[in-house]
């Protein structure tokens, strides 16, 4: 299984950057033909490793899966001045096609915001970028031409408020990506899961654990035992069992499947700034609305300092209500990505050894020492999954056990570590 | 050019409001359904489990002490039986003893008692022998007395004035 999983990306990148090259040269030679606007450049026809590892742990649209093989997603777009639109990705047959003003960018639904832009499905004769200067800022901007006509594509509204780099623009996109479809596939995976767990118990009742049920109880043990228990307290850990117990789970089959190359998984769900932002709120909220008033008081009032002091500490204090879940969005989101790009990285060895195709001998060389790394990285990275959703269950269960801590029994043994 | 690059198609931190959305209902869903329909009651089914493990192991416990309470009791009682018998036997003994004793201190009494009772009769006996042996002499004495007189008494009657005389003693007597 390793093995494969180490090797199988290797070929699904192999196909996928030919795949690419080609459509960009189609697209471009046909445009050479009929419009300007398609030669504005052509510095980057060669390997661009950082565009396609971006390319690669970013959400997509559709769910490429071999060559020129595409699962499509069902699309649910939103744009203020134009409504709600409902369609599956396959209609833009792989960029080549714009449906309603709306274009498959490099796997992402763009949107052109000009109302002389046709409605219904047009052809497209090309998607180039240009590196133009907006607010001072050099930005990568995407434009498609139509009839020999640039138009400039607007990519999904982002909530970073444009310091990121992204922003509000002129469409929402709250299609079943391909994140959202691995979400969806391993929430289905852990309900049947544990259903089939549950039901063990219930069979089993009186006797001794059998099949899947003993199989998941040391997780659930173990998490009880290691996680809960310690963390929140025999009084109270119950109540936040299930809850961290999801998190654990919903992250490690995140990060499982994304570790996985081939469909329908490999999507970089816990990599993605989003996914963890709500893991991270979810976990602020139920840290807050279970804080009682012991909790509070070391917030806004720390007891047993001078008032000086208290009032430094109070301003750290609630900083520290934000940077705690703040903390375990940005890890979780840093270590999954960091280890998908790697991965990327080396895989891309193939193509820089290789020299674009020119040189089989660099690019069998960088397979080679590709290929190994990698293998060698996905045995890291399944420690990481495992790690990473384990770090995040317990700093969850950490910040839950301060907000229902009643005081006494947490200061021994705060002094006794 | 790459800075920009790398910012602008970085797209994994710019959040999506359509993958926050979906990511919450996801999560939530599964939170409630596998809270109520499968953590909660594993969470039960363990608790209960633990429960009779522990109780079952303290039953044994409890049992195992009250057998060796009993084990405990048992000698116990066997050795204040052994004691009893020892002492009843004691007791027998001494009552034996004293019952022989007894009946010893009877039969001899009652063998003196015989014993007297037979020389009684023996020197009953003697005596009557004697009397009769006395009668019998007397008897023979007076008839040898009586043949000698006899013979000495046919020629003088001095011999017959003394005879008067003695049988006028022996009137006396």
């Amino acid at each position: 299984m390793l093995v494969f999983a180490g090797f199988q990306p290797l070929a699904a990148q192999d196909e996928h950057g030919q795949e690419d090259h080609a459509t960009e040269e189609a697209h471009g030679a046909a445009g050479h033909g009929d419009s300007a606007c398609c030669i504005v450049e052509d510095e980057d026809h060669g390997y661009d490793p950082v565009g396609t590892v971006m390319e690669h742990i970013a959400d997509q649209n559709e769910f490429h899966v071999w060559y020129n093989v595409h699962i499509p997603l069902p699309l649910i777009l939103y744009a203020p001045e134009h409504g709600w639109s409902t369609f599956l990705s396959s209609k833009f047959h792989h960029g080549t096609q714009a449906v309603d003003g709306y274009v498959l960018n490099h796997g992402r639904v763009n949107r052109v915001a000009d109302p002389s832009f046709p409605q219904g499905e047009v052809h497209i004769e090309c998607v180039s970028h240009q590196t133009e200067m907006v607010d001072e800022k050099e930005k990568d901007v995407y434009y498609v031409c139509y009839e020999g006509t640039a138009y400039k594509l607007d990519p999904p509204s982002t909530l970073d408020g444009g310091v990121l780099g992204g922003g509000i623009t002129s469409f929402y996109d709250f299609s079943i990506t391909k994140n959202v479809f691995t979400m969806i596939l391993g929430a289905i995976v852990l309900i049947l899961l544990f259903m089939a767990v549950a039901r063990g118990y219930k069979r089993n009742e009186g006797k001794a654990p059998s099949g899947i049920q003993s199989f998941m109880e040391p997780f659930f043990t173990f998490i009880r035992d290691e996680v809960t228990v310690p963390m929140i307290g025999e009084k109270h850990y119950e109540r936040f069992q299930p809850f961290i117990m999801t998190l654990f789970f919903f992250v490690l089959i995140c990060n499982l499947f994304g570790l996985i190359p081939f469909f329908p998984f490999g999507a970089n769900v816990t990599g993605n700034l989003a996914v963890t932002l709500v893991l991270a709120v979810l976990t602020f909220i139920v840290t807050n609305i279970n804080g009682n008033g012991h909790y509070w008081e070391h917030i806004f009032w720390m007891p047993g300092i001078p008032a000086w002091v208290k009032v430094i500490l109070t301003p750290v204090e609630v900083l520290g209500l934000f940077i705690k879940p703040f903390s375990l969005m940005i890890r979780l989101f840093a270590n999954i990505s960091a280890g998908h790009i790697i991965i990327l990285s080396l895989i891309g060895l193939i193509f820089l050894f290789g020299n674009n195709g020119e040189s089989v001998g660099g690019a069998a060389t960088g397979g080679i020492i590709g290929g190994l790394f990698t293998a060698f990285m996905n045995l890291i990275e399944l420690l990481v999954a495992f790690l990473q959703a384990f770090i995040f269950a317990i700093l969850s269960a950490s910040y839950i056990g301060a907000a229902v801590d009643e005081g006494h029994e947490h200061h021994d043994e705060a002094h006794a570590h | 050019m790459a800075e920009t690059l790398f910012l602008a198609d970085f797209s994994v931190i710019k959040p999506d409001p359509g993958l926050i959305l979906w990511t919450s209902l996801i999560f939530l869903i599964v939170w409630g359904l596998l809270a109520k329909f499968a953590f909660r009651p594993i969470q039960e089914a363990l608790k209960k489990r633990e429960y009779d493990i522990q109780s079952a192991l303290d039953e044994a416990k409890k049992a195992r002490e009250e057998i060796s309470n009993m084990q405990a009791e048992n000698d116990r009682l066997l050795a204040e039986a052994r004691e009893e018998r020892a002492i009843i036997l004691k007791e027998a003994k001494a009552h034996k003893d004293s019952i022989i004793n007894e009946a010893k201190g009877k039969a001899k009494e009652e063998a003196q008692k015989i014993v007297a009772a037979a020389r009684q009769d023996i020197e009953n006996q003697r005596m009557a022998v004697v009397t009769d042996l006395k009668n019998q002499l007397g008897i023979m004495a007076l008839e040898i007395a009586e043949q000698v007189i006899r013979k000495e008494l046919k020629g003088d009657t001095e011999q017959e004035a003394y005879v008067k005389k003695l049988v006028d003693d022996v009137e006396l007597n």
